[in-house]
């Protein structure tokens, strides 16, 4: 059983290379039951490694690692009955229907005659697949085909489920479509374990978030947290003369200047009212400015702020 | 439910999905079922009436002639039937081990053997599929076999047991395979193996070195068997050779592909 008030996902001390590589670095994690928790972080990070040692998949070199009150060795199977995974490359039959797939994994759930039928049913009206359900999943949608997949993870009633990278390669409206389909498994009350690359995806879902880099967990903390660490937005202003951007430089508060280029980036949220604010004294002071454009924190804020080196793999190495 | 009951239920939910993909994915079966019968045609309409003179003393009951050699011939085309037909299950299994389906599988709950379990049945029933086509073929040409009933039940219990045998190498190789690509070549040396036996000639016709092989790979004794029990020609040791040879090739084969299966990193 699940342990009683045991955390849903206990990780402590995870290592492991592929063959000379490092992927995993001492990985500590704890996911407290019924919350979401992200990893955040960029390709190549680890972070499908961590959901395919959590999921059974593979072994950890070192390390421990509990699901569900299960240990990922020595009870495999404890884990397995207890966890549902969607990963990023999508897990589906292409040669049958919608329905049959689900109806596979009712069958492979022992859910019997009478609750498997139901159950699929249910699956289908609540991911919008009713019309889909008896054409083959070739010739599927990409935003449908993860649909499916998620709803194949959940034929089993999973208590902690793993999402690796839901919503990558999907058009926005997918995307959101996606991110209520997964507040709606909170409101079930399961634990949802999620990868992502996008600090908003993060934000939206995530009780809390950790931030792994090169196979090692840079910060954790809950998005409020995080953000806070992460300088805020800022206005870039580029100007057609030295003499501007002199005159700039004296007149804002800006927090970097390139002279070279002509740049200065003044901290702001780009909201209206700041940047009107922002023009009038440009504007008083008879600055022209030739460009301006706004920047908000993104992954790649984060990145810089909690390792001091942009996302880019080449800058690291 | 027991482990036993979990494992049979499960391999027949798999056996189901994968009779399903290959009723849906018709050409294949269709190709595969096509090289036995054309080389069925080929060997008794263009070499058949030059072959049958020179084998007259192999034809059995004295049948000479085109007729004759197709009463020679067709075991051996029922036997390279499996071989082909088992192309297919590498490749069935090559593209299940690189689809995404297999982790989700790897990451449920279900018993261990259901998977490869589900795969080596679906492949037994296409193949006896594909066999009684390819008979029902060579009876409507003039295949003629003198088999009475117990000969009969010999015959499709030697033809499942060999192509069980193969169809778990098949899924070995299968699984060893990196890409559905080679999956899909490196089982056509079992294609070979008829031509290189006594399936359309007899061994005795061969120059030394092939003719010793030709007599002690395995699908000879199996072609002689099958062939003594629809034609009547005599079996001798071949009986316990092929059951030898058939229970052997499964027993390693099914270690085989059970160990690279574990074993198989996830993509």
């Amino acid at each position: 059983m699940s342990g009683g008030r045991e955390p849903a996902i206990i990780v402590s001390g995870v290592c492991k290379s592929f063959g000379q590589t490092p992927v995993l670095d001492r990985i500590d994690l704890t996911v407290t039951n019924g919350t979401v928790f992200a990893l955040l972080g960029p390709n190549g990070a680890g972070k499908t490694t961590i959901v395919r040692i959590l999921s059974t998949l593979i072994t950890a070199d070192a390390g421990d690692a509990r699901v569900a009150g299960h240990d990922v060795l020595s009870d495999p199977d404890g884990v397995r009955a207890a966890i549902g995974v969607t990963g990023q490359f999508s897990a589906v039959d292409e040669l049958l229907t919608g329905e049959e797939n689900l109806r596979l994994m009712a069958d492979l759930h022992h859910l019997g005659r009478v609750a498997g039928p139901a159950r699929v049913a249910e699956l289908l009206g609540r991911f919008d697949l009713v019309d889909a359900a008896r054409r083959p999943v070739s010739a599927y949608s990409g935003g449908m085909r993860r649909r499916l997949d998620l709803a194949m993870t959940l034929v089993g009633s999973p208590q902690v489920i793993f999402l690796d990278e839901p919503t990558t390669g999907l058009d926005p409206r997918s995307r959101r479509t996606m991110w209520d389909s997964i507040r709606e498994l909170v409101a079930d009350g399961v634990t949802i374990f999620l990868t992502t690359q996008y600090l908003d995806e993060a934000d939206h879902l995530a009780d809390r978030i950790a931030v792994l880099d090169h196979g090692r967990i840079v910060a954790e903390g809950s998005a409020e947290e995080l953000k806070r660490r992460i300088p805020g937005g800022h206005v870039r202003l580029q100007f057609g003369s030295p003499q501007a951007l002199e005159a700039a430089a004296i007149l804002l508060d800006a927090h970097s200047r390139d002279d070279d280029r002509l740049v200065i980036e003044v901290p702001g949220d780009g909201g209206v009212a700041s940047l009107r604010r922002l023009l009038d004294q440009l504007d008083d002071a008879d600055v022209e400015v030739e460009q301006l454009s706004i920047h908000t924190p993104d992954l790649d804020d984060v990145f810089f702020a909690v390792t001091g080196h942009p996302t880019a793999e080449e800058a690291v190495l | 439910m027991s482990t036993l009951a979990y494992t049979v239920s499960d391999s027949r939910t798999l056996l189901r999905r994968n009779l399903r993909r290959l009723r849906r994915y018709p050409s294949m079966t269709l190709l595969l079922i096509g090289m036995p019968i054309v080389f069925l045609l080929l060997f008794v309409y263009v070499f058949g009436g030059q072959l049958s003179h020179g084998l007259s003393s192999a034809l059995a009951g004295g049948h000479a002639g085109r007729g004759g050699y197709l009463n020679y011939v067709t075991p051996g085309i029922l036997l390279m039937t499996i071989a082909a037909t088992v192309q297919g299950t590498a490749i069935v299994v090559a593209m299940d081990m690189t689809s995404g389906i297999i982790d989700r599988f790897r990451m449920m709950a279900i018993a261990r053997a259901a998977v490869l379990t589900g795969h080596v049945l679906a492949s037994l029933i296409q193949t006896l599929a594909s066999i009684a086509i390819v008979l029902g073929v060579a009876i409507a040409l003039g295949f003629r076999p003198t088999a009475n009933p117990l000969d009969w039940l010999a015959a499709i219990g030697l033809l499942a047991l060999f192509a069980f045998a193969l169809i778990w190498l098949a899924t070995a190789l299968g699984l060893a395979a990196k890409s559905v690509e080679t999956a899909s070549n490196t089982p056509m040396i079992l294609t070979l193996l008829p031509f290189l036996g006594s399936a359309l000639v007899p061994t005795s016709t061969m120059p030394d070195g092939l003719r010793q092989f030709a007599t002690y790979q395995p699908f000879t004794p199996v072609t002689e068997t099958l062939r003594g029990l629809l034609t009547g020609t005599h079996i001798g040791s071949h009986a316990i050779i092929a059951i030898a040879w058939s229970v052997g090739i499964a027993a390693a084969s099914y270690l085989w592909a059970t160990r690279l299966y574990k074993r198989r990193q996830p993509r």
